[in-house]
């Protein structure tokens, strides 16, 4: 599905929700950034760690999987907002008739996927809806 | 700057060609749009080529380089050949270095040329390869493929407009019925609504004939200061505009994900630079490699009002005779989408409608085209405007 060391370079993003928050226009980021998209260079960025509930701007069940995502077909993706602004693609686990546009959701920790060859599996940040 | 206009022009045929490689394809469609131009190789002061992903699908990288050797164009001639690349703009981008070196006049005669060989992988390699063009880390770690993109800009905006399946699939059947009319297109069959809504799901609500499909194809193009055009062809085609945009490369980071904001402000500049509106343009290909892509391009290009795109193409008025045609050449979805050449492919029929060469698909008394080509999700566009009368 990838390269370990993209991976893990990641990794407290990944498993802790962990972004970035300008202290100069008050933006939050996730993914994190090294630049603010408004103040640029102007704009000094700190660490950040994520509530991880927001809701679901758009959603889609994927039938034909993403190469190492073969065995978690069909899987609902989705696009969600973060309550602190910032938003990031995801899957959301769950019974997909009660995903909808505007759905509540909070991060859990799940498995991500996995390498066919080599067997290792990733671990991060999935949803769930907040009622589930 | 100098003016630029096209004078040569040529598509290979586009499918999947397996008994043809990648250096074939190209020289066939250089050699042809060379010879259209009545140019010969020691004419030729440079060479842009769109690629997107040589070294996934045929393990080749410097496909400059490549492409310039097998064409006569190195050896004795050392013409400077560049590999451009932009996901799927990468052929529209090609055209677009071609324009501003002629323009420039650091160069005279330049081949702006495009080609994907996509057949020698698998589907699922060559899948994985065009994920590469979002945001591997933080969409394709998730669990994102490309239609898996595509599917929620269609989901939000049947959800906030009301687009409805049967619409998207009109767009699919219109690009097939024009395809037909194409001699290089990969499908030249008509397909129905219910045919696509009947498809197999790939990630809901698009079905695979949602989808372009994966392509073997070449195409280029000739391009000549305008002001000696008229030495080479009695029908050059100008360029009124080139406008280039980018925006975030992963879809999630977007201001709205059911508008390309890329493809608005390139848009917004090409009209700026050729001083037009969408009321004058009359045919337009745009970048349809899924059906919702092409609804958005209409609406983010001004050919209809925001939400209205599934409307306007069931209504009929994006076919060839309606109000303003939309991929005459079949489009991605039925013409094919080698991700390299189809910025090129485009131009090439664009220019062949002005010229009047269309033959059946012709758009009767077509003065003024447009190209609208997309990388990624909407990371990069880039838009042309082309013209018959200077
Ligand atoms: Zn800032």
């Amino acid at each position: 599905m990838s390269s370990v060391p993209r991976f893990w370079r990641n990794l407290g993003s990944r498993y802790n929700l962990e972004g970035t928050h300008c202290k100069e226009c008050g933006e939050f980021f996730y993914p994190p950034r090294n630049i603010c998209v408004n103040c640029r260079r102007t704009g000094e960025l700190e660490s950040f760690k994520f509530k991880g509930t927001g809701e679901i701007i758009s959603y889609t069940l994927i039938h034909t999987a993403a190469e190492g995502f073969e065995g978690q077909a069909p899987y609902t993706l989705a696009i969600i907002k973060l309550d602190e602004g910032p938003r990031l693609t995801s899957q959301v686990v769950g019974d997909p008739d009660k995903i909808q546009i505007g759905t509540r959701v909070r991060s859990v920790f799940r498995k991500l996927g996995e390498d066919g060859d080599r067997g290792m599996i990733y671990y991060g940040t999935k949803f769930v809806p907040v009622d589930a | 700057m100098r003016d630029v206009a096209i004078i040569g022009v040529k598509n290979t045929k586009f499918g999947e060609l397996w008994e043809r490689s990648l250096r074939d394809i190209v020289v066939e469609a250089g050699i042809g749009a060379i010879e259209d131009a009545g140019v010969s190789g020691k004419d030729i002061d440079a060479l842009y080529i769109g690629n997107m992903s040589g070294g996934r699908f045929v393990e080749q990288e410097h496909i400059g380089a490549l492409i310039a050797d097998y064409s006569g164009l190195s050896r004795n001639l050392h013409v400077p050949a560049t590999r451009v690349e932009a996901a799927c703009a990468s052929g529209g981008l090609s055209l677009r270095q071609a324009i501003m070196t002629v323009a420039s006049g650091y160069s005279d005669i330049v081949v702006a040329a495009g080609a994907e060989k996509m057949t020698d992988v698998g589907s699922e390699e060559a899948s994985s390869a065009l994920a590469a063009a979002a945001d591997r880390e933080w969409e394709g770690m998730a669990g994102a493929t490309f239609p898996g993109l595509y599917a929620m800009i269609a989901k939000l905006h049947m959800h906030r407009y009301g687009t409805t399946s049967e619409q998207l699939a009109e767009v699919a059947v219109k690009n097939h019925k024009n395809g037909c009319l194409n001699p290089i297109a990969q499908y030249k069959n008509e397909i129905s609504v219910d045919d696509v809504l009947k498809s197999i799901m790939v990630a809901d609500p698009l079905h695979i004939f949602d989808c372009s499909p994966i392509t073997d194809g070449a195409s280029a193009l000739v391009l000549a200061p305008a002001e000696i055009a008229h030495k080479y062809t009695d029908t050059p085609i100008y360029i009124e505009a080139t406008a280039q945009a980018s925006d975030t490369i992963a879809l999630h980071d977007r201001r709205d994900i059911t508008t390309l904001d890329a493809t608005v402000m390139a848009a917004k500049r090409a009209y700026s630079m050729a001083k037009l509106t969408p009321e004058d343009i009359d045919l337009v290909e745009v970048h349809d490699c899924f059906t919702i892509a092409e609804i958005c391009a209409i609406e983010d290009l001004g050919f209809a009002e925001k939400g209205k795109g599934g409307i306007v193409t069931a209504n009929g008025e994006t076919a060839i005779g309606g109000r303003i045609p939309v991929n005459t050449s079949g489009g991605l979805k039925a013409c094919g989408h080698p991700v390299g050449a189809t910025g090129i492919k485009q131009a090439v029929e664009i220019v062949t409608q002005l010229r009047g060469d269309a033959g059946k698909r012709q758009v009767a008394g077509a003065e003024y085209g447009m190209t609208h080509n997309v990388g990624g999700s909407g990371a990069t566009a880039v838009v042309h405007i082309f013209s018959r009368e200077r």
